[in-house]
């Protein structure tokens, strides 16, 4: 009993203490990665009891947010070209890889049946295939019942880098097709939904609907994602194993601050549509930036696990030294 | 001494309002002047929102989200002018003394749910049944535009019923008198007495309905595109402004307060037509 | 007998007005209710966001409404004060009157932009107090309509008998004009405090939100409403389940204190 009492007041002394010297990191940025931060940041407050405050409203607005330097960190899926970088005073640096799915919402089809060549995938997202049963579609899926319905495209409603990584990938198939943060969609019936979570909610809704959404998404919710062709030709399904295959050809280096696009790399058995998320840092912001890299060093050694049990691809040894030199370079260790 | 002070402080209190609305003008302006001077009065007829590779530039036009907001509102008023005039005859003219007073409760508490509340309640429940009944994806036009009917509706009806109850009763027990029936006594006698607080009562849930940001932000679909279909999707300027300012910067967030500014001037004209024209100066 | 037919017809269609009117009401607060309760546990009001709970938001909404009314209800009383007692009811209240009228209704999204360009935008981040200074300009206008009418409601002679005492004028004013409107101010404060506390759209770009517990004003601040906005988009069933159990939390608030107002008048009278 005494023992009991005396463990609480000791528990309630420790978590009082650190409350007052907890110091808080806010992040702002990239919903893409959302799912993992949001593990890492409740284990490592449960661990350290500092406070990482991540709030998931798009890369375009973690952009703005860290050159206005309203934030301490902020996650963004495009990486900044160094010019901008400079520019605008900041580090940057990934923390992991995600992939991007076409998750769909068809009566009778299964997760992982629908195959979907390349042609009909810029053919749904640039408007030329506007039904379920069109040609291009259905010349790989001779076994589904494709229903002659018009095609709803779940997009973002918010400048996202999960729309730059997937733009990049249809930008390879077919070259009208912007790449951005916010394109203007050509096709027909589009539905527009807020983060990577308001588009998951829309095909969970919307009968006949397909959209492009972050593998953990579409993991958490059981959304049914197509298989999908990649440079060799070869149809894939989504799974860890096709997105570690695919990470391997991410080309990192310290030198441009790991600027890397891995959308549509090579390899057979490669997962076409993945993407690094990264964190920007502003340069002048020493103390803080310390912080962040504590987390992240944390995040580096503990959560590989949670990442993986969420579908993201942790970042090799090699490229987590290299980002540990960059750091150590950069001064903000 | 203490008096000279309190006077003047509530003097200062009291030109506040005036202050604040000057401030949000001015503000909105200057913070305006980089699209203004892009764009010009064209923003108002432009229909594209393109953010330029490195987001500094773009084309931005105000056209679909105007056409969004004037659309919604529009169905909106169409349900709810019946729906209100309706509620406020059967508060002044049908309901037993009994049920008056609890029927005007349930509706003022009606107005006081949250509009996150109508909101979210939208989109789980009364989207798929409009998509069920209407066609469509649930989110859109009509969607939008149903629920926020029924969000003025208790707003406008209040309003109306004050109004009405304005109405001498002696001109009403004079008409029934003469063989009027209830419809012709609020067709002659209460609508033309109670007129300018009516149509002020719409002028104003019409500044609401324009105005309202989170019920339309679940349910009108987010999407920056001129609805061929009512069911379609589509967006409005509350809307915009609720998903996408604060990631916006340089011109686009410039284009941003072009659109408040637009809104704030809108519904400021609307609440003072109301205002001075239809309910007269009222010192009461 | 057309013109009875149309009568009829016309007091049909009123009273099914009335009757769609509170069906909606009825619906709106069973689907909340039913949704609400079933997703809420204790646990949901003990712990924080981060760990799946509404303690913080709470908190923090709380917080954020009651430091705007500490904000606009004397300022509010002040204006409905000069408006009502000193100002003559000449052209100038008449201005007044109308623009905080105006005010009353300016979207509340503009109001949150404009704060953000004031208070966020300068000072470099989301913070509880732009949010704060959002939520009193909202209320300040419904504070001092209030007044204004409430002092309107008290007889003349009330004034006269204290000016017939010697005392000097803000003291009447202080002591026996606002003590006579008491109750009705009341209730307008307690209505606003009821409007202002489940508004979302000023906070969005204001005080944001935080997933952590924290009373720190100058730092991004959790919300409730901002909260649900958030959770209710989220696909996964526990953050929508979060939702729903925070909307009804808020609905249950807002409409009880909507009551309080409604009945302390009431029993005034």
């Amino acid at each position: 009993m005494v023992m009991k009492k005396m463990f609480t007041a000791a528990l309630i002394a420790s978590v009082t203490a650190v409350t007052v010297y907890a110091e808080e990191l806010k992040g702002r940025g990239a919903s893409f990665p959302a799912p993992l931060y949001k593990v890492w940041t409740s284990e490592y407050y449960k661990a350290t009891g500092v406070k990482v405050n991540y709030t998931p409203t798009g890369s375009g607005d973690g952009v703005k947010s860290i050159t206005k330097r309203m934030v301490d960190f902020a996650g963004s899926d495009t990486p900044l070209k160094q010019k901008e970088l400079k520019k605008e005073k900041l580090h940057m640096f990934p923390t992991v890889v995600g992939s991007v799915v076409l998750a769909y919402n068809l009566d009778g089809i299964k997760d992982g049946e629908l195959k979907l060549s390349r042609k009909a995938i810029a053919g749904i997202f640039n408007g030329t295939i506007t039904h379920w049963d069109d040609q291009a579609i259905a010349e790989h899926n001779a076994e589904l019942q494709l229903p002659h319905e018009p095609i709803t495209v779940a997009v973002r409603a918010d400048k996202s880098g999960t729309t730059f990584n997937f733009t990049y990938f249809l930008n390879q198939i077919d070259e009208k097709i912007k790449v951005s943060k916010k394109p203007t969609w050509k096709a027909n019936k589009v539905i527009a939904g807020k983060s990577n979570s308001g588009v998951s909610a829309n095909i969970q809704q919307i009968k006949n609907s397909i959209g492009y959404i972050e593998y953990s998404y579409k993991m958490t919710l059981g959304l049914s994602a197509a298989q999908v062709e990649n440079k060799e030709g070869q149809f894939i399904t989504p799974t860890l194993e096709s997105f570690q295959d695919a990470a391997k050809y991410a080309t990192w280096t310290p030198d441009n601050d790991f600027y890397a696009v891995i959308g549509d790399p090579a390899g057979v058995t490669s997962y076409p549509i993945v993407a690094a998320t990264f964190l920007l840092l502003p340069e002048e912001k020493q103390a803080t930036n310390k912080n962040v890299t504590k987390f992240m060093e944390w995040a580096f050694t503990q959560g590989d696990a949670p990442a993986v049990e969420l579908g993201y691809v942790p970042l090799p040894k090699e490229t987590k030294d290299q980002i540990r030199a960059y750091w150590e370079a950069k001064g903000i260790r | 001494m203490g008096g000279k002070l309190f006077r003047n402080f509530s003097f200062l209190s009291a030109t506040l309002s005036f202050f604040i609305l000057i401030g949000i003008f001015a503000v909105l302006f200057t913070y305006a002047q980089e699209a203004l001077h892009e764009f010009g009065i064209d923003f108002l007829y432009s229909d594209s929102w393109e953010v330029d590779e490195d987001d500094e530039g773009g084309l931005f036009g105000g056209w679909i989200p105007i056409v969004g907001t004037l659309l919604s509102t529009l169905i909106a008023m169409a349900i709810a002018i019946p729906l209100a005039m309706g509620i406020a005859i059967f508060l002044t003219e049908i309901a037993h003394e009994t049920l008056v007073k609890p029927v005007s409760i349930a509706i003022e508490l009606l107005a006081a749910i949250p509009s996150i509340i109508y909101g979210m309640w939208g989109l789980f429940y009364f989207a798929p049944i409009v998509q069920s009944t209407v066609g469509g994806d649930g989110v859109g036009l009509l969607t939008a535009g149903i629920v926020l009917a029924i969000m003025i509706i208790p707003f406008m009806a209040a309003i109306t019923r004050d109004a009405m109850n304005t109405v001498p009763p002696v001109l009403k027990e004079s008409a029934y008198a003469m063989g009027a029936t209830t419809y012709e006594v609020v067709k002659d006698v209460v609508m033309p007495y109670a007129k300018g607080g009516i149509i002020g009562s719409i002028i104003l849930a019409l500044g609401r309905a324009l105005g309202e940001t989170m019920a339309v932000a679940f349910l009108i679909g987010s999407v920056m595109k001129i609805p061929d279909r009512i069911t379609d999707p589509t967006t409005s300027i509350p809307v915009l402004l609720a998903n996408n300012f604060a990631e916006a910067q340089d011109l686009e967030i410039s284009a941003m307060y072009y659109l408040a500014l637009i809104l704030f001037v809108v519904s400021f004209a609307l609440i003072s037509l109301a205002k001075f024209y239809f309910f007269g100066r009222k010192s009461v | 007998m057309n013109r009875l037919l149309l009568n009829k017809a016309i007091l049909m269609f009123s009273t099914l007005s009335a009757v769609i009117g509170l069906g909606f009401l009825l619906w709106i607060l069973v689907t909340l209710s039913y949704k609400g309760i079933m997703s809420l546990h204790w646990s949901t009001f003990t712990h924080d966001l981060v760990e799946g709970g509404i303690r913080n938001l709470l908190v923090g909404q709380f917080t954020m409404a009651l430091m705007a009314s500490a904000i606009a209800v004397p300022i509010g009383m002040l204006a409905g004060i000069y408006l009502r007692e000193y100002s003559n009811n000449g052209r100038l209240a008449a201005v007044m009157r109308n623009l905080s009228d105006v005010m009353m209704s300016a979207p509340s999204i503009v109001i949150g932009v404009f704060v953000f360009a004031l208070l966020v935008d300068p000072f470099g981040g989301y913070n509880g107090w732009a949010g704060i200074v959002a939520l009193a300009i909202m209320m300040i206008p419904i504070i001092i309509s209030t007044t204004d009418n409430m002092l309107s409601l008290v007889p003349q002679e009330l004034r006269e008998a204290g000016m017939a005492l010697g005392g000097s004028k803000h003291k009447i004013i202080l002591q026996v004009v606002v003590k006579a409107a008491k109750v009705g101010i009341t209730t307008g404060v307690l209505l606003s405090f009821a409007r202002i506390i489940g508004e979302t759209a000023p906070l969005l770009f204001t005080s944001a939100n935080n997933q952590f517990f924290t009373m720190d004003l100058t730092e991004q601040f959790p919300s409730l409403t901002v909260s649900i906005y958030n959770l209710a988009t989220y696909p996964d069933e526990a953050s929508r389940e979060l939702a729903w159990a925070a909307s009804f939390v808020l609905t249950m608030v807002v409409l009880l204190i909507n009551l309080m107002g409604r009945f302390i008048t009431r029993s005034k009278k």
